[in-house]
């Protein structure tokens, strides 16, 4: 350079930029799961501070259940955790029963286990999935998604619907299982670890997926434990807790499976954690199809279950009863109660507070993401732009639920 | 007779349950007014002020060890003086139990929060705060959560309509979201779903029967 630098400039101090920005993550990006601004202020490209913006599918969920039945109430609850969500009706259905003080019939809770448990597998699907697909790869979510296309063939064979289902009803579940459908769920189970060991061939001793995830996003016991943290993150810090086993509901205390902890609190972990799960779930849904056998699926009381189609025809009551519930509704004893499921992604509970009238009084959804992307700030400072992708991945937040 | 003269013996109190241990245990704690228990679950009613030494005792105390805040919420009940109710559940999973703690509070009394013995409570907190007004103090970050940027009112209060105040759309000629005051083509139909059909009581100009009725009933 022909310059000359004057001598007054080489002496002071020279400016120099700070290369710190903030920048909008989301609403709209695909690695956001939905709907989810994430206000990253970053150092470069370290993350010095997250700041996640929800709300923006807020559909008002509980105050719209405070003006319909119980009955009315259940579709509310596929539409939150719009990934698993027979798991989600199954903890309203347990609440509602608990203050009825009705328990379902043996069938009803074996069909309530399996579909649970066949959802756990869908949500794992497209959580481990898509969570690869942020990270980078790409052939895991077009493998995935084709398996999970035949577990909502089962769901659609029992409910009528794939995603939406409507099924777990207070006092047991809508309808039984068409004739078949247990073989072809026995015959899924049969070939579907082969596909886990594909999966599981793609990624577990991949060497960019190890990179990515690998200690990235590190939470210890205690932090999980503070932040509220359930299910998978947390077993993955190394706490052993599944409501499945500690705190059983339905049949799950007559099945045998493992409960996988993780050591680090990692994404790997993380990812490890619900690769294993996946396989207990299906050693879970082979024992239900083992042990069920024929019987009612619903409560046999009319006063809370309406009466099949061929009933009505005949008779008069069941006729009244069918009207009644279908209108007015049954009236739930005045009470309070917190019930909680081990939902695919943790801890989903309903606190319920009945009046004594047909409608609760309030509803209060216990969302499993809320916990962990209130954590994100924590867990991703200090970290690289391109981790804040890996930890949202590993958390598998949906913001169905979390927006409620 | 021998059996007149044999001193009697009481029958030993019955030994105290698990259960009857934990309340009394529980009932010890500061600020506890009342305990009962629904449905297999432990309620604690507690005094607003000492909720955070309560809270901080619950976590330590190694008979309690409540390591976990599962959930916090309001209840709103507009009828009372204190019209609103604080619900956090808590959950041990070392002692494998759950308590829920309940305090009462009104519009503007501030709660402590808690977010200095659960971090996470911050974001339910925001919650309590924007859904229902309840006001925490000692909170840092009290912005509103779930609704809009700019959103007036708490919508899970019961006085607050289900359809709320404004509706928003996307307006071509400004080229903006626009907010306008809710246009209702329909009244919100509202059943009356008391209906005689399960407990009739006493039927139109039947109202004598139901008088003997009840003064039988006072009789015995």
């Amino acid at each position: 350079m022909s310059e000359v630098i004057h001598p007054a400039a080489a002496t002071t101090t020279r400016q120099v930029e700070i290369d710190s920005h903030s920048i909008n993550f989301g609403p709209q990006h695909p690695a956001a799961h939905g709907v989810l601004r994430l206000i990253l202020e970053l150092d470069g490209e370290i993350v010095e501070r997250a700041d996640p913006h929800i709300g923006l599918l807020h559909r008002g969920t509980e105050k719209l259940i405070e003006y319909k039945t119980y009955m009315q109430a259940v579709p509310y609850f596929d539409r939150l955790d719009y990934v698993s969500p027979m798991c989600e009706e199954h903890a309203f259905a347990l609440a509602v029963e608990k203050l009825l003080g009705i328990k379902a019939p043996d069938r009803a809770q074996w069909i309530r286990v399996l579909f649970a448990e066949i959802t756990r597998v869908l949500n794992h699907l497209l959580n481990l999935t898509t969570y690869a697909l942020d990270v980078g790869a790409i052939t895991p979510a077009l493998w995935g998604f084709e398996e999970r296309e035949k577990l909502m063939e089962f769901h659609e064979a029992a409910s009528g619907a794939r995603l939406h289902a409507n099924y777990f009803r207070p006092g047991g579940v809508a309808k039984d299982l068409p004739a078949g459908l247990t073989d072809k769920i026995a015959a899924w189970a049969e070939t579907f670890p082969k596909f886990l060991d594909d999966l599981e061939q793609l990624l577990t001793g991949n060497r960019i997926w190890r990179q990515r995830t690998v200690d990235i996003g590190v939470f210890s016991a205690e932090q999980a434990l503070a932040w509220g943290f359930s299910g998978p993150p947390l077993r993955a810090s190394g706490v052993p807790w599944d409501l499945r086993r500690s705190q059983p509901y339905d049949k799950y205390a007559e099945v045998d499976f493992q409960v996988p902890v993780g050591r680090n609190g990692d994404c790997f972990d993380r990812y490890l954690v619900r690769l294993a799960e996946t396989r207990e779930s299906v050693k879970i849904i082979k024992q239900a199809l083992a042990k069920m056998q024929p019987g009612p699926i619903k409560v046999q009381d009319r006063k809370f279950t309406p009466p099949t189609r061929g009933e009505m025809k005949r008779s008069m009551e069941a006729l009244i009863h069918h009207f009644k519930l279908y209108t007015e509704g049954y009236h739930v004893p005045e009470g309070t109660t917190y019930t909680a499921v081990e939902s695919p992604k943790g801890e989903f509970g309903v606190y319920l507070v009945s009046n004594g009238t047909n409608k609760p009084y309030r509803c209060k959804i216990r969302s499993t993401g809320f916990a962990f992307l209130q954590a994100t700030d924590v867990i991703s400072k200090r970290h690289m732009l391109a981790d804040v992708c890996a930890i949202i991945g590993s958390m598998d937040v949906v913001f169905g639920e979390i927006d409620r | 007779m021998a059996e007149d003269t044999a001193p009697e013996v009481a029958a030993p109190p019955p030994e105290p349950t698990a259960a009857e241990l934990f309340t009394a245990a529980v009932a010890l704690l500061p600020g506890v007014t009342g305990t009962a228990w629904q449905h297999g679950e432990l309620t604690v009613h507690a005094a607003r002020d000492s909720v955070v030494e309560l809270m901080i005792a619950l976590r330590d105390s190694p008979q309690f060890a409540f390591e976990q805040m599962m959930d916090l919420c309001g209840v709103d009940w507009p009828e009372r003086g204190d019209r609103f109710d604080v619900v956090y559940n808590l959950l041990s999973v070392s002692l494998n139990q759950r308590i829920r703690v309940i305090i009462t509070t009104d519009e503007v009394t501030p709660v402590p929060s808690i977010h200095t013995v659960w971090p996470a409570a911050t974001w339910w907190e925001r919650e309590a705060w924007d859904l229902f007004g309840i006001v925490f103090s000692g909170q840092p970050d009290l912005r509103r959560i779930l609704t809009d940027y700019g959103f007036e009112g708490h919508p899970l209060r019961k006085d607050f309509p289900l359809t709320g105040y404004v509706e928003v759309r996307y307006d071509e000629d400004r080229k903006s979201v626009v907010y306008e005051p809710v246009k209702l083509t329909q009244d919100f139909r509202s059943f009356d779903f008391l209906s005689p059909w399960e407990a009739l009581t006493t039927l139109p100009g039947d109202e004598k029967v139901f008088t003997e009725r009840a003064a039988e009933r006072a009789r015995g």
